[in-house]
């Protein structure tokens, strides 16, 4: 596991870089892994036979050889299920399908349709404001990870067990256990709230609430891997920073601004990107605690539920291929944004 | 004197660190409440009778455990065939994932050939596609194969994966390439190399990867949702999923088919802990 372990830091030192939970991090993902294969003249390669010329070719034929062995099973898988799909998805925005099947192409018209279609706009919306309650749930993590990393504490690995316990659960299931926390009538939140004289509403069917109510299970769903990232972050912070700041007389709050938090700021980042690039993308709890029978499925459905419901209910494979690029577009441009916003805040050692 | 003068502040400091940390274990504790207070609450209602779900204000403990409740599970749904189609799709993804990724994970950081930068460019562009461009032609194709409700649809797509493949590229790069060399220079091949003595050494990096595969399948919604809509060939999180519009099925039942599904999951967590956290740390993200 070490060798993950030392990937991971230096993933999250130069973080961004190597972010392989989709975060579209360009061109700076490539090149930064040192590869080793390429040092010059390992293994006496010029010449095993003292021949360079012919034992080069000759060996390189092979390693060709035993590549395309190796390679080719997942190269095809990937492009039949993953690259191909890309291109398809394209010509599928392009078309319109029949009443008796079969489709039409149709050029922009998915498009145009798209553009003055308000229920989109209000998926796009509700997107948006679950993308940012999302980025709430970040201080969360933080203040947690930076009290665990509270030095001589005990019982550390149980709480980081504890607060990761929903990372590990199913969803869906996430999503039936706050539907009865959330209930109006017979929920326990409600119950709670009552006993300090606050009248509870009924959350997930009051269009006021709802999204929140959704977005508030989404922080605690990712909250543990967020405090996982954190503290591992905090702990690469040279120790001597923190007794020259105490020496100066800073106390652990002044410490966590001045010190842990720019030192870390990368790994922040990090989150930051995954975080929006995760809630950009909710369905599962929607799906579940939701649904179109509900009052307020208007104020919670997502991009993304649209783009199923669309494809995979009504049959319009054509306007959701359409959405799919849409999404495409947001996550970059969302992306983009973040990666330009962070040299005003991100301290890279 | 002066023995005491100097044991005296220090003791007061460490009681002072002392009150410090209980104020900290007071946040956490209060923390890990919310986090785990909705397990506990569900295992609670999944022992208890539906009018014992009912009541205002609502009891915590049930009276007495009405463990039909778990029986009523199987009453309702294929639950049974359900665990066993999740299963399947999880063990043959993972498994395919362990034997394909690591194989080109292996090739991407040890051969060397024209293109491989230009080819792993092409794997890393994969891992930043949203999910829903791949969905509606994967579903053509699985479709045009005549694999719609059926166990391929769930497994054969997730056989493939570029994240792994890079995850285990990491890791064969962190290794040293000693041994490798030894062994050509015995005359073996690569083949021999790889499955002899790169894979034993890779098991961290394959557990790593088993463990994401296990979480991300078990638990994956959409996909399933779309290609199989026969409850005997749907996997626990779409049954689950099924119940929700359905008038007829109480809450304690729903609660106990929720403790059911994620149950295996949770076992593995408890025994891999350090490997589903460092599994989790690396991949930085849930899907």
């Amino acid at each position: 596991m070490a060798g993950v372990l030392t990937d991971r830091e230096q993933a999250s030192g130069s973080v961004g870089a190597t972010a392989p939970g989709g975060a579209p991090s360009g061109s700076g993902s490539r090149g930064d892994t040192p590869a080793p294969g390429r040092r010059p003249g390992r293994l006496g390669r010029p010449g095993r036979l003292g021949r360079p010329g012919r034992g080069m070719s000759r060996m390189r034929r092979n390693d060709l050889f035993w590549a395309a062995v190796f390679i080719l099973p997942t190269l095809l898988g990937l492009v039949v299920f993953y690259l191909w799909p890309v291109v398809r998805t394209l010509l599928i925005s392009f078309t319109e399908t029949g009443p008796f099947g079969g489709s039409e192409f149709v050029g922009l018209a998915n498009y145009r349709e798209l553009f003055g279609d308000a229920r989109l706009w209000g998926t796009m919306l509700n997107t948006l404001k679950f993308t940012v309650v999302a980025l709430l749930g970040i201080p969360v993590a933080l203040v947690i990870a930076a009290l665990l990393s509270t030095e001589g504490l005990r019982g550390v690995r149980i709480y980081r067990a504890l607060y990761f316990l929903p990372v590990v659960t199913m969803p869906a299931a996430v999503g039936l256990i706050w539907r009865t926390l959330y209930n109006g009538d017979v929920g326990v939140i409600n119950a709670l709230l009552g006993l300090v004289g606050i009248e509870g509403t009924n959350w997930l069917s009051n269009p006021a609430t709802a999204l929140y109510a959704i977005a508030a299970v989404g922080i605690w769903l990712s909250l543990g891997t967020q405090i996982v990232i954190f503290l591992a972050a905090i702990q690469g912070v040279p120790k001597d920073l923190y007794e020259a700041a105490a020496l100066d007389g800073a106390g652990r709050i002044r410490q966590f601004w001045s010190i842990t938090l720019p030192q870390i700021s990368p790994s922040v980042f990090f989150i930051s990107v995954l975080a929006v690039i995760g809630a950009l993308q909710t369905f599962d709890l929607i799906f579940v605690m939701t649904g179109p029978t509900n009052p307020a499925y208007p104020q919670t459905e997502t991009i993304v539920a649209q783009f199923y419901q669309r494809g995979f209910v009504e049959n319009q494979q054509g306007y959701a291929a359409a959405i799919a690029l849409v999404i495409l577009v947001v996550i970059v441009a969302v992306t983009a944004l973040q990666f330009r916003l962070q040299k005003k805040w991100v301290h890279y050692v | 004197m002066s023995e005491l003068a100097t044991r005296l502040p220090r003791a007061r400091g460490r009681k002072r660190l002392r009150r410090n940390h209980l104020g900290v274990h007071a946040v956490l504790i209060l923390g890990s409440v919310v986090m785990v207070g909705p397990f506990f609450w569900e295992v609670m209602t999944s022992l208890k009778t539906l009018g014992e779900t009912l009541t205002v204000p609502p009891t915590v403990f049930p009276r007495s455990p009405r463990w039909s409740n778990y029986g009523d599970v199987f009453d309702t749904l294929p639950f049974g065939q359900m665990f066993w189609n999740s299963t399947i799709q999880t063990l043959g993804r993972v498994l395919g994932q362990l034997v394909l990724c690591s194989m080109a994970g292996y090739a991407f950081a040890r051969f060397e050939f024209r293109g491989r930068g230009l080819l792993f460019g092409l794997f890393l562009s994969v891992l930043m596609v949203p999910s829903q461009l791949f969905l509606l032609p994967q579903y053509e194709i699985v479709s045009g194969l005549g694999w719609l409700n059926s166990l391929q649809a769930l497994i054969v797509p997730g056989l493939f994966s570029a994240f792994g493949t890079f995850l285990l590229r990491q890791f064969f790069l962190s290794l040293p390439r000693e041994l490798e060399e030894a062994a050509k220079l015995d005359g073996a091949n690569h083949w021999q190399i790889f499955t002899r003595i790169m894979l034993p050494l890779a098991k961290p990096g394959l557990i790593a990867l088993a463990v994401l595969d296990v979480l991300w399948s078990w638990n994956d919604l959409m996909w399933p949702l779309v290609v199989n809509n026969d409850p005997t060939k749907m996997p626990l999180s779409v049954g689950l999923a099924s119940l929700i519009g359905q008038f007829s099925v109480d809450t304690t039942t729903l609660m106990a088919g929720s403790v059911l599904a994620t149950l295996p999951v949770l076992l593995l967590f408890v025994v891999l802990q350090k490997q589903f956290i460092q599994g989790i740390a690396f991949s930085g993200s849930k899907g």
